[in-house]
């Protein structure tokens, strides 16, 4: 057994920090991975300046989406819209610490995906999110 | 006869595959696609090592050869699930293209606005999404059987679907999700009472155990080559010739003319009428090869070894905590979709796979059938003529790790 499902990833998804809904959120936005049916919908508020000051997510999914929902959600709450537009997808790798195949990866970044929507609006999806 | 198991899995060398440092291949996967025999591999690189050439044209010694290798496959195949006639074998890419030509060439032409298809909840998408395609275009009405909590067809429901004057009854023979096997025979004979058309999809079922399209009296039954041991890409479709021959083409080009001019052609006859361009030839040649292999060993003989898998794998699986079989009906074909408590498919495939055990996970192409019982995904473990016992208890050993992480 690798240590793919180390104790961060279970307890994460198990325990989420970062799970819920936000009634006052200034942005919502959801995607699935058609592949799977994982589902994630994360709403933020933030404030004049544009920094993040809640952010929860919701929906279900495999631990691996779960759990870098909820880390991602832990290093996004603070910071200002536009640094949440360069957190790459090493970043997400580097908070779950593990190698993603190519398949997996996809569960691993649609939170991601989904924040950056979110952030970028649904127009700019396409050109925006390539690098994802 | 005596089930010779170890010499049946030493035909197939991608068994031998170390898949996990320590962790040799378990395959519970046939049901996405079989693995291939060294016969089949055999087949095929010999075509094309030996006898390469187009067919059906060409007077040379090599395109004599393959046209003869290509028809006595089509003779083969029709043997196998006792056509009345070759002429009523059309060769296609996969059980999907299959239900798309009687959709896109017999459907359009046939059914009008106001027509009914019956359909059921337990349908793949490959016998679901073309006859929407269709019920859009030429406004037609769908209707499903339901399915009960055991995972069999409410067949007191299709009843009173066939009271409203269906056109077409399409179903499958057996479920790739919940491994049930519908009662195919009385289906159609309640069908043709009321004068419906009924296209099975057999593509479960044909790799499994013996079907006689004659003794269902099917109007068309579809199948794909990958799933009995055969390549990818190479389906087949059976349809009575009376049927098939008032049905238009599908696919316009070569091979499927009999006489063209600038404005219009004459289209040829059955079989060839339905296969327009060169068609997947060593694919044909390897179906046959498959067929040979199956017979071999004898469908029967599969298919009880298979039972036993399923009924020791089910009994073993019932005692896993935390795990819950999808549909309760224990006479099934070799497939158990099952799932764990507050564990992700994927989860539970990615934990298998690290030791060794192949699995899908997924919604399997069954989206609706997911939604009905109120789950986004299962796994799946699903068994065929070369899987053991042994297997099934990695499989268990496996799910007890996914117990042990995640509880």
């Amino acid at each position: 057994m690798d240590d793919f499902y180390r104790e961060l990833i279970v307890d994460r998804y198990k325990n989420p920090q970062n799970k819920g809904e936000l009634e006052n959120s200034n942005f919502s936005y959801e995607d699935e991975n058609p592949l799977c049916g994982d589902h994630i919908r994360i709403d933020l508020i933030t404030n004049d300046q544009n920094i993040i000051t809640d952010a929860k997510f919701s929906g279900h999914g495999c631990a691996i989406s779960q759990a870098s929902a909820d880390l991602l959600l832990e290093i996004v709450i603070g910071k200002p819209l536009e640094e949440v537009k360069s957190i790459s997808k090493e970043t997400i790798l580097e908070l779950l610490g593990i190698e993603l195949g190519p398949v997996r990866l996809k569960c691993a970044l649609l939170s991601l995906k989904v924040l950056k929507a979110g952030i970028y609006g649904v127009g700019d999806l396409d050109h925006e999110l390539k690098e994802i | 006869m005596l089930y010779d198991l170890e010499k049946i899995r030493a035909d197939f060398p991608i068994l031998n595959r170390e898949i996990r440092k320590g962790y040799s291949l378990a395959y519970l996967d046939s049901t996405a696609t079989a693995q291939k025999p060294q016969q089949v591999i055999n087949a095929m690189n010999e075509y094309y090592q030996f006898h390469n050439a187009n067919i059906h044209r060409g007077v040379h010694t090599l395109a004599e050869e393959a046209t003869a290798m290509y028809e006595d496959a089509r003779d083969k195949i029709g043997r196998f699930i006792q056509a009345k006639y070759a002429r009523e074998i059309i060769f296609t890419r996969n059980t999907t293209e299959s239900i798309n030509l009687v959709a896109k060439s017999w459907g359009r032409k046939f059914l009008k606005p106001g027509d009914l298809i019956i359909l059921t909840e337990m349908e793949h998408h490959s016998n679901l999404v073309p006859w929407q395609m269709l019920a859009d275009e030429n406004s037609l009405r769908l209707e499903f059987v339901s399915v009960n909590e055991d995972g069999v067809l409410a067949l007191e429901v299709y009843k009173k679907l066939l009271d409203l004057n269906p056109k077409l009854v399409a179903f499958s023979h057996m479920s790739n999700v919940l491994g049930t096997i519908n009662p195919a025979k009385e289906m159609i004979i309640d069908a043709h009472k009321v004068g419906a058309i009924v296209l099975v999809d057999g593509a479960q079922s044909v790799p499994h155990f013996a079907v006689d399209v004659q003794d269902l009296d099917a109007d068309f039954y579809a199948f794909s080559a990958h799933k009995m041991v055969g390549p990818t890409g190479f389906g087949v479709l059976y349809g009575k010739e009376a049927i098939l021959d008032a049905t238009p083409p599908f696919i316009g080009g070569g091979d499927m003319i009999k006489k063209v001019e600038l404005h219009s052609f004459k289209p040829n006859d059955l079989p060839h009428k339905f296969e327009a361009g060169t068609p997947a030839i060593a694919e044909a040649i390897g179906t046959a090869a498959a067929v040979d292999y199956l017979q071999a060993i004898g469908m029967e003989n599969i298919a009880r070894h298979e039972h036993e898998l399923v009924h020791y794998a089910f009994n073993k699986l019932s005692s896993v905590e935390n795990l819950k079989i999808f549909g309760k009906n224990n006479n099934r074909g070799g497939v158990i979709s099952f799932e764990m408590a507050n564990v992700h498919p994927h989860d539970v495939a990615q934990i298998l796979d690290s030791v060794g055990v192949a699995v899908r996970a997924g919604h399997h192409c069954a989206m609706p059938l997911h939604e009905k019982f109120g789950i986004a995904a299962t796994t799946r473990a699903s068994f065929y003529l070369y899987n053991t016992t042994s297997e099934i208890d990695r499989l268990v050993e496996g799910l007890e790790i996914v117990n042990d992480i995640f509880s």
